[in-house]
Order: structure tokens, then C-alpha cells, then sequence
């Protein structure tokens, strides 16, 4: 198949079937040179980001939600075109009629959208409310066949933050679908597929798969109508660089139109701009200043997204963050290395537009990457704290050189693999029910196998892993059976039709299970093991605190005592979670990752052998608990390395601060030493790191004047947020945790 | 098995010595510098005791981030306190292909420490002060003792990095920073010098050990004055 706007293009099999990894090694240029040939802002530039800037003042102002249209629900159509400058953007398109304004999507569940319209000074319309009254929404579906086991379960909060009442996110469309072939040809392969459905059998999956592809298609048509509204036909590929950047936005737009899924991550849209870009500066129409203007106005628009949530939703998932996650760099199969110079311009807007959470910048590192790209990235690192970084090393020969990130830390093949999200469990709180036989002294409930509560003045090693062999088998059939239920009712009632329509029609699922409270847990087994774990009973005979008598080794001190402990945790986690079957014959997987819900499960947990005190905040994702490692930075690095990406396919998240000082004296230095640290760190095949290079004081200072600090940007876990849209509980908690300083 | 008493540990050293480093404090030390800032490593006595094997084996693992200039430092405390020890470290992480970089103030008879030096990649050589008077004021021993050690570290061909912490009324001239670099210049070993500025975080450490820190009055130096006296180095600086 060929067309005119391929001109130019190596062909290939992308031509006959949508294959863009293919279209991407057949036509992307590698660079391994240093930045120097960036561009900076342009004056355009300039003046937008400064009225985006204004904007972002007053939605400050108006405590953090500007403007809530209540009456429309959204979706791709539902509202006229919105700009921010019309004559000077150079690529459109809003998730409203106007800037920073949010959508209603009760799709996922009512309830929480009229609390959140409440929570700011508003009131669903009425007329919204009236429309939902006959239909279901994911959430209504839930809770028709939650058993009260699983209510329970999520009363006391030892599963937490499910998506069973909003959107379940954690989907990238292959975006970029849009622009290389255009909407028309989608839609044409989808009808192929759909033709062949039932030549066989009609079963249960395939009558499913038979009406969403019918949704996919439908949703494909209302994509072209959207970028019609806005002046641009979508239908035919994109014929040049600003066509192509332009094309994939609005394939996310409609995607972030329609659905208001916790994660909403963009893919691995760089190296294939880089294709398009090459094109036209070859033809003598684009300079390197119009393509970072190009890639400055995409990445404004992604600055923009914004989902309507509840101040519950925040205390999660804290920032009111969207993950726009994109993935940069990398290495591909046969050696050469992904990264363009398109990846070092999307790197650069933290430059021309200022250091932001948004998008989710996540380098895949290889110790193979050019090292001029290292260093940039370092560099960019030490200036901005706004980037996280990856293992292409280990993640590649799983998922080939085409994945990208959802979310933090949730690998998966482009447009060919999808995840059911689900939260996480509180593994903390675990073995304090597991302990006393079955009761939560923090909510006050009998739950899981009852028992005796566990006897004798000393806490045993041995009986207490039975203990947990026993609470562990329970809670993870629990698990995945809620799970199960949610994302049966979230596929009947909320289906992501838009951003599965960019993927293929069979597609590989995973079940994406997680564990908060891992270092916790370490701690607390290696306290009973090498030190005197004393119970102390409340006057109903349960355990509400322990007196610990001796030293004992701790998680983040390269100590295989204890780290094994940790390592062991997930694995049998994971095998646990094994034995029930998930929805859809999709794989199982664990996370050890947290957003900023660490705060919130400590709330909920009594205190715990390792001395952690009654609802003192958990580490985040698999962080050593702040402030015991007693042997620097890279001996609390091992530790986390040591923690199995076998056994944690969905990610192992690890926040890690260092004041600048500590990283060397000069900037030459601090940039060579912190790439040696992420080759090493790396090359001990560590799943992920979040990079802040900063002093307490700043964060100190901001908290007391947070005025002077519109933009800080900090990794937390698996994500940025801005400092200031943190809640001051989370505040304290990201001050108080370790920053690895010079002696 | 040689065994030795150490302070603590810093996986991540970058500070003392080039690269990524993974930094052993040896206890004890014989000076008692007014501006010392880890009187807790003076007592000979104090510390943990390791063997050298445990100390290279926590080193190795920290190799996959030492690049191509890390490796280890012994500092301390005086690591030659220990020279036996820190002989038998240094021989160990050699085995071991680590590079090696000894953190001193010198004032030993460098005869006494070759088998520490025959397995020394750099040293970092302490020069408190570039007068006679201040040196056996402030710091307990005599100027002549570590320009000693660095002329045998010249004729070793042992590269130096020359270090002086800069403390307001005690050596903040450039007069002294000229001496300094005339040091420098005098021997070809020498391939940097770094002024380090004195700091007082460290007041608590003597607040523990209920013992009055010398410098304590005194204040710290500014930034833009470091920087005057550093661009005295000129390419020393680094």
C-alpha cells in the first residue's frame, strides 16, 4: 500500500499492516552527539507559556480546580473547539470549550463526580444527573457484586485506592497510529477484524470482542469529527512534522476526552516524530528553532490535562497528576540506540518551558546509551528533578524495543498489551491482622481467618511466617477476585473504546496487583528474627504495639539479612496472587510502588515491630524506611536491586534524594558521578529510580513559603508533582524523608 | 586475617577522591586540629572492628557504580594509624583491580608506610596550614613531617591531590594560598589542589562528646572569598 504523504519513507511491512515499530526501524536516524544543536524558546513561544503561566496562577488561586463545566459530560464531541491563543498555537486542541476548564465523566461512577463538583464550590447539574439515572456506571456495576468480604476488605484498608469508582486508566493507545496511517485505514483493519470474528465459534469473549470492536469503530469515526471541529482531517495520514505531532494529539485527546483513568499515558511518541521532523528539515521547511517550537507547543497542551477528582482522590494520588508518561531513549534489538535528537528536544522543554511534573519524563536507560545522552540526562536531572529513569536493559528482551510506560513504572508493548490496574495492599497492616488472628486494631474489625491472637511475651520468627503464609493465601485470592469484579464491570460499563481501537484487536492483558509497606514489613520480620519483639496487648487481649529490645538489621543497608527478607515478601506475593485465575486470562503481576498513598496506608496501620510508630507514613514504593540507612546512597540502592523484576513485572519504584554537594564539586563532576550511579545501579538489573538533587532547606522553605516556589518541581514515586499541589501532610512526609548529604 | 577499627562507612563518597567512591573513616587520630570536623574518629579505641576481607567485600559492592575513575578511599580519622590495615585493604581491593586513594594529613615517616603506599593510586595529602607556627599551634605536629611525606610520595610517582580546609583569621590569606600553590609547583606528583571551606555543622559532634571545639568562634568562610583564593590555583583548581 502506498501514499503520498509517506513520500520520503523507507517502506516496509509497516505499509501492508499497522506495524509502526516497523515503520520506526526502517526510518528513524539515531543520534549519539552532544546538545549543543538545541534551540531554545522562540519569542511565540515565550509569550504562550507566559499566558499558560497566568493560567496556572489563577487555577492556583482558585484552589487548584479553575473552572468545572457541570452540565456537559465529556467525551470526544461534547464540547466546541477550545485554544489558548488561537492564532498562535501551533498545535490545538482542549479537553474543554476553554483552557484549564474540567469535564464531568460519571461513566466511571456519580458519586464521586458530585463530590468533587462539591468540593470546589459547585453543583452537578441536575440535567447530567437525570441522564444517569437509567444507566449504570462502572461503579453502580461493582458494587452489585462486591461480597461483603470485599467491602470489608476495602473499609479497612488493607486493599486500597481500587479503581472501582473512577476510571481505571493505566492504557496507552498506540497514538502515533493516527498520524502514520490515518483514521480512515484504522477503521478499515478494524472492520477486517471484525468480519472474521465468528467465522468459528460465537462464544462469550468473542460476542464481547465482536461489540467493542463496533465501540472502537464508532469511537474512531467521533475522533475524526472532534479534529473536524477544529478544522483538520484526520482520516488521511499526516503529510509533515507539525501534521504528525498534531494527528497524535488529537488521537490523546480523544482518548483523555473519553476517559478519566487514573493513569493517562502517552506512549513513546519522540524518536517517531524525530522521522518526520528529519523529513522536513531535509525538504528544507523546518528549522531545529520551528521543531522545538513544534515539540514546546505539544508539550503545553499536555501541560494542560487535567481530570475533575475528589479530595480522597488527592490524598492517593496526590498533585493532581495525569501521568502523561512518555518514554525517552533506549536501545533497539539489533544495537543501535533509540534516542534522536527529538529525544533530547522533548528533554529540552523542561528548559524553553520550565521544570514541570508534566509530562512524565521517563528515560529508558541502557548502559549502552550514547553517553552524550547520559550526561544530558543528568544534567537535566541535577537542574530540574523532573525526570525518572527506567532498565531498557532488563525490560527490552521481555517486552522488545517498542514498549513504553503507564503510569510510573507498568511496562507493556505498544498498542499489543494492555493492564488492568489495581492499587494495592496494605502488606503492613497484613501482618498485624495475621498477628492477632484475623482483627484490624485500627478500623476495629474481625476479618480473614479468625484465630487465636498470637500468644507468649516474644514474638516467634517461624510462627509468625506461618502466620503469614496463611493471611497472604487469603488476602490474595481476596485480591484477585475483586479485582476480577472490577474489571469485568469496567469493561461492561466504562470501556475504553478510544484507546483501544490503536491497539491490535487481540490483545496480551495483564492483572496489575501492587504491595505498599514493603521496607516495613522487612523491618518488622528481621526485628522479630534478630532482635526481642515484645507483644503489648490492649485490654481486649490484640497486640496494639511492640516493645523492641536489641539491634537488628534494616532494609536500605545492603544487608542480606534483612533484604532477602524483602525479596522473599514479593516473591511469595506474586506466587500467592498466581493461584487464582484473573479476568480474561490476563497475566498476573506485582508492583512495589506507592504514588504518595504511603502517607495514607501509614494512617491506617498501627505501629509495627520495626518501630514505626501508629500511623507514622510508610516509605514510598520500595524505599528503605527514611533515614535508617546507616551507609549512604549506594549500599540503600543495593538493597532495592535486590528485589526481583521477576517477581515484580509491574514495576519496582525507588524515590531517591541527594543534596548537590553530595554528588560532587563541580557541575562536571556531579553530572559524571550521577551517571555512574544509574550505570551501576542499573547494572545490577534495579528496575527504576526517581532523581531529586536538592536540599532539605528548599522543600523546607517552600513549605513555609510556597509563593516563592510556583513551579518547584519533585519525583515522589513513579511520578513528579509539583510541590505545592501536595497536601502539607505529604509535604512533611517527602521533607522527612532520607536526603543522601555529603559527611 | 588483619582486622582494623573504623568509624563508618559512606558508599557514596564524591568528595574524596575522583569519581564515584565508596569511602572506609578509620578511627583514631594523632593530630587534634582545631577545625577537625569528625573529632568522634579521634579515639583510637572507639570505632568497630572489621577484617580487610570485609571491608573489600562491602567495597565490591559498590564496583558496578565506580565507572572508570572511581573506587576506594581509606580516610578517617589518620588511616596510617593503621597502616597495617590499611595496607592489607589496599593490597586486597589491587587484587581486586579497585582503584585506591588514601585520604592523610601526612605526618608520618613515609618509610613506615610503604606497604600502604606501594598499593596507593592517589593520595590525598592534607596540608593544614603553610607555616611552621600555625601548624604546630593548631594542628600537633611539625610542617615538616608532611612536606616529607610528599617528597616521598614524589619520588614514589604516587599522584597528589593537595587539600587545605580555608579557616577565616587562620590561613584565609593569599599570601598562604600562594605558599600553598608554590608547594604545589614544587613537585610534579601534584596534580591538584583543593580549598575546602571550614564548616561548623559538625559543633554537635563535640556538643555529644561534651568537649569544646576549638574553632567553634571562629566563622565560616564565604563563598565569593573561596572563590577569590581559588582562582589563585589556577589550573590546580581543577
Amino acid at each position: 500500500m502506498e501514499h503520498k504523504n509517506w513520500n520520503g519513507f523507507v517502506p516496509g511491512q509497516w505499509q501492508s499492516s499497522i506495524d509502526v515499530r516497523d515503520f520506526i526501524q526502517q526510518n528513524y536516524r539515531e543520534y549519539t552527539g552532544d546538545s549543543s544543536f538545541l534551540a531554545g524558546a522562540t519569542p511565540r513561544t515565550e509569550a504562550l507559556m507566559k499566558k499558560v503561566q497566568s493560567l496556572f496562577a489563577l487555577e492556583r488561586q482558585f484552589g487548584g480546580v479553575l473552572d468545572i463545566d457541570t452540565a456537559t459530560v465529556s467525551s470526544l464531541t461534547s464540547y466546541s473547539p477550545g485554544y489558548i491563543d488561537r492564532e498562535n498555537e501551533l498545535i490545538v486542541g482542549l479537553q474543554t470549550n476553554r483552557p484549564l476548564k474540567r469535564g464531568v465523566n460519571p461513566f466511571g461512577g456519580m458519586r464521586m463526580v458530585k463530590q468533587a463538583c462539591e468540593a470546589y464550590g459547585y453543583k452537578l447539574s441536575p440535567k447530567v444527573e437525570e441522564e444517569f439515572r437509567f444507566r449504570t456506571t462502572h461503579n453502580d456495576g461493582v458494587f452489585r457484586a462486591y461480597t461483603d468480604e470485599m467491602r470489608k476488605a476495602r473499609k479497612c484498608h488493607v486493599i486500597t485506592g481500587l479503581p472501582d469508582a473512577y476510571g481505571r486508566g493505566r492504557i496507552i493507545g498506540d497514538y502515533r497510529r493516527v498520524a502514520l496511517y490515518g483514521v480512515d485505514r484504522l477503521i478499515e483493519e478494524k472492520k477486517k477484524d471484525k468480519a472474521q470474528l465468528g467465522a468459528v465459534c460465537f462464544d462469550t469473549e468473542q460476542i464481547r470482542q465482536d461489540e467493542e470492536l463496533y465501540q472502537q469503530i464508532a469511537f474512531l469515526g467521533y475522533m475524526k469529527e472532534m479534529a473536524a471541529m477544529y478544522g483538520f482531517d484526520i482520516s488521511q495520514p499526516a503529510a509533515n512534522a507539525r501534521e504528525a505531532i498534531q494527528w497524535t494529539y488529537f488521537a490523546y485527546l480523544g482518548a483523555i476526552k473519553e476517559q478519566n483513568g487514573a493513569a493517562m499515558s502517552l506512549g513513546r511518541v519522540s524518536t517517531f516524530f524525530d522521522i518526520y521532523i528529519q523529513r522536513d528539515m531535509e525538504a528544507g521547511i523546518l528549522t531545529e528553532e520551528g521543531a522545538q517550537e513544534l515539540m514546546d507547543d505539544f508539550v503545553i497542551k499536555l501541560r494542560m490535562a487535567r481530570h475533575l477528582r475528589t479530595p480522597e482522590y488527592n490524598e492517593l494520588f496526590g498533585g493532581d497528576p495525569m501521568w502523561i508518561t512518555e518514554a525517552v531513549g533506549g536501545m533497539g534489538e539489533d544495537g543501535r540506540t533509540l534516542v534522536t535528537k527529538n529525544s533530547y528536544r522533548v528533554l529540552n522543554t523542561l528548559y524553553t518551558l520550565g521544570s514541570s511534573p508534566e509530562p512524565n519524563l521517563t528515560v529508558l536507560w541502557s548502559t549502552r546509551l550514547p553517553e552524550n545522552f547520559k550526561k544530558f540526562c543528568a544534567k537535566v536531572s541535577i537542574d530540574t528533578d523532573s525526570i525518572q529513569y527506567e532498565n531498557d536493559d532488563l525490560m527490552r528482551p521481555i517486552y522488545g524495543d517498542d514498549y513504553a510506560i503507564a503510569c510510573c513504572v507498568s511496562a507493556m508493548k505498544v498498542g499489543k498489551q494492555m493492564q488492568f490496574f489495581g492499587a494495592r495492599c496494605n502488606l503492613a497492616k497484613l501482618l498485624l491482622i495475621a498477628i492477632n488472628g484475623g482483627y484490624d486494631t485500627s478500623s476495629n474489625m474481625a476479618i480473614g481467618p479468625q484465630m487465636e491472637v498470637m500468644q507468649g511475651d516474644k514474638l516467634d520468627f517461624d510462627e509468625v511466617m506461618k502466620r503469614m503464609e496463611v493471611y497472604m493465601g487469603w488476602l490474595s485470592h481476596l485480591y484477585v477476585n475483586t479485582m476480577n469484579v472490577i474489571h469485568y464491570m469496567h469493561d461492561k460499563y466504562a470501556y475504553e473504546k478510544t484507546q483501544m481501537a490503536l491497539h491490535d484487536t487481540s490483545v496480551e492483558r495483564f492483572m496489575a496487583f501492587g504491595i505498599a509497606g514493603l521496607s516495613v514489613v522487612a523491618d518488622s520480620l528481621s526485628a522479630i528474627k534478630y532482635a526481642d519483639v515484645q507483644p503489648i496487648r490492649s485490654a481486649e487481649g490484640y497486640i496494639t504495639g511492640f516493645n523492641t529490645v536489641g539491634e537488628f538489621p534494616k532494609f536500605g543497608n545492603d544487608d542480606d539479612r534483612v533484604d532477602l527478607i524483602a525479596k522473599d515478601m514479593t516473591h511469595r506475593m506474586i506466587t500467592e496472587l498466581r493461584k487464582t485465575p484473573a479476568y480474561r486470562n490476563a497475566i498476573h503481576t506485582l508492583s512495589v510502588l506507592t504514588i504518595t498513598s504511603n502517607v495514607m496506608y501509614g494512617k491506617n496501620t498501627g505501629a509495627t515491630p520495626d518501630g514505626r510508630k501508629n500511623t507514622e507514613p510508610f516509605a514510598p514504593g520500595a524505599n528503605p524506611m527514611h533515614n535508617r540507612e546507616q551507609n549512604g546512597a549506594l549500599a540503600s540502592l543495593n538493597s532495592v536491586a535486590k528485589i526481583s523484576y521477576d517477581d515484580c513485572r509491574d514495576g519496582i519504584s525507588n524515590t531517591f534524594s541527594i543534596t548537590p554537594a553530595a554528588l560532587g564539586r563541580t557541575a562536571e563532576e556531579r553530572t559524571g558521578n550521577l551517571v555512574s550511579i544509574l550505570d551501576g545501579y542499573f547494572a545490577q538489573m534495579a528496575h527504576h529510580i526517581n532523581i531529586n538533587v536538592l536540599n532539605r532547606e528548599t522543600l523546607m522553605d517552600a513549605y513555609e513559603n510556597p509563593e516563592a516556589y510556583p513551579n518547584l518541581t519533585i519525583r515522589v514515586s513513579g511520578y513528579a508533582v509539583n510541590f505545592n499541589k501536595l497536601s502539607r501532610e505529604q509535604q512533611r512526609e517527602v521533607i522527612s524523608r532520607t536526603f543522601h548529604e555529603a559527611m | 586475617m588483619v582486622q582494623g577499627r573504623i568509624h563508618s562507612f559512606q558508599s557514596l563518597g564524591t568528595l574524596d577522591g575522583p569519581g564515584v567512591r565508596f569511602v572506609a573513616f578509620l578511627q583514631g587520630c594523632p593530630l587534634r586540629c582545631g577545625c577537625c570536623h569528625n573529632p568522634d574518629t579521634w579515639d583510637p579505641d572507639g570505632g568497630e572492628v572489621y577484617t580487610a576481607e570485609e571491608v573489600v567485600r562491602r567495597a565490591l559492592r559498590c564496583r558496578p557504580y565506580f565507572g572508570s575513575e572511581g573506587g576506594v578511599t581509606l580516610s578517617g580519622g589518620e588511616p596510617l594509624l593503621q597502616r597495617a590495615f590499611a595496607a592489607e585493604v589496599f593490597r586486597l581491593c589491587h587484587e581486586n583491580h579497585l582503584n585506591t586513594c588514601l585520604d592523610t594529613s601526612g605526618c608520618f615517616d613515609a618509610e613506615t608506610c610503604g606497604n600502604v603506599l606501594d598499593h596507593t593510586d592517589r593520595v590525598l595529602l592534607d596540608i593544614k596550614y603553610t607555616d611552621d607556627e600555625s601548624y604546630r599551634r593548631h594542628a600537633g605536629c611539625g610542617m615538616e613531617q608532611p612536606l616529607r611525606f610528599l617528597d616521598a610520595l614524589e619520588q614514589r610517582q604516587i599522584p597528589v591531590t593537595l587539600r587545605q580546609v580555608i579557616i577565616p583569621t587562620k590561613n584565609d590569606t593569599e599570601e598562604n594560598v600562594r605558599r600553598l600553590y608554590g608547594i604545589a609547583g614544587a613537585h610534579a606528583c601534584v596534580d591538584r589542589v583543593e580549598l575546602l571551606p571550614f564548616r561548623k555543622i559538625c559543633q554537635t559532634k563535640y556538643d555529644n562528646m561534651q568537649i569544646s571545639f576549638p574553632f567553634g568562634h571562629l566563622p565560616e568562610p564565604d563563598a565569593a572569598r573561596m572563590e577569590q583564593l581559588r582562582s589563585l590555583l589556577g589550573t590546580y583548581g581543577g
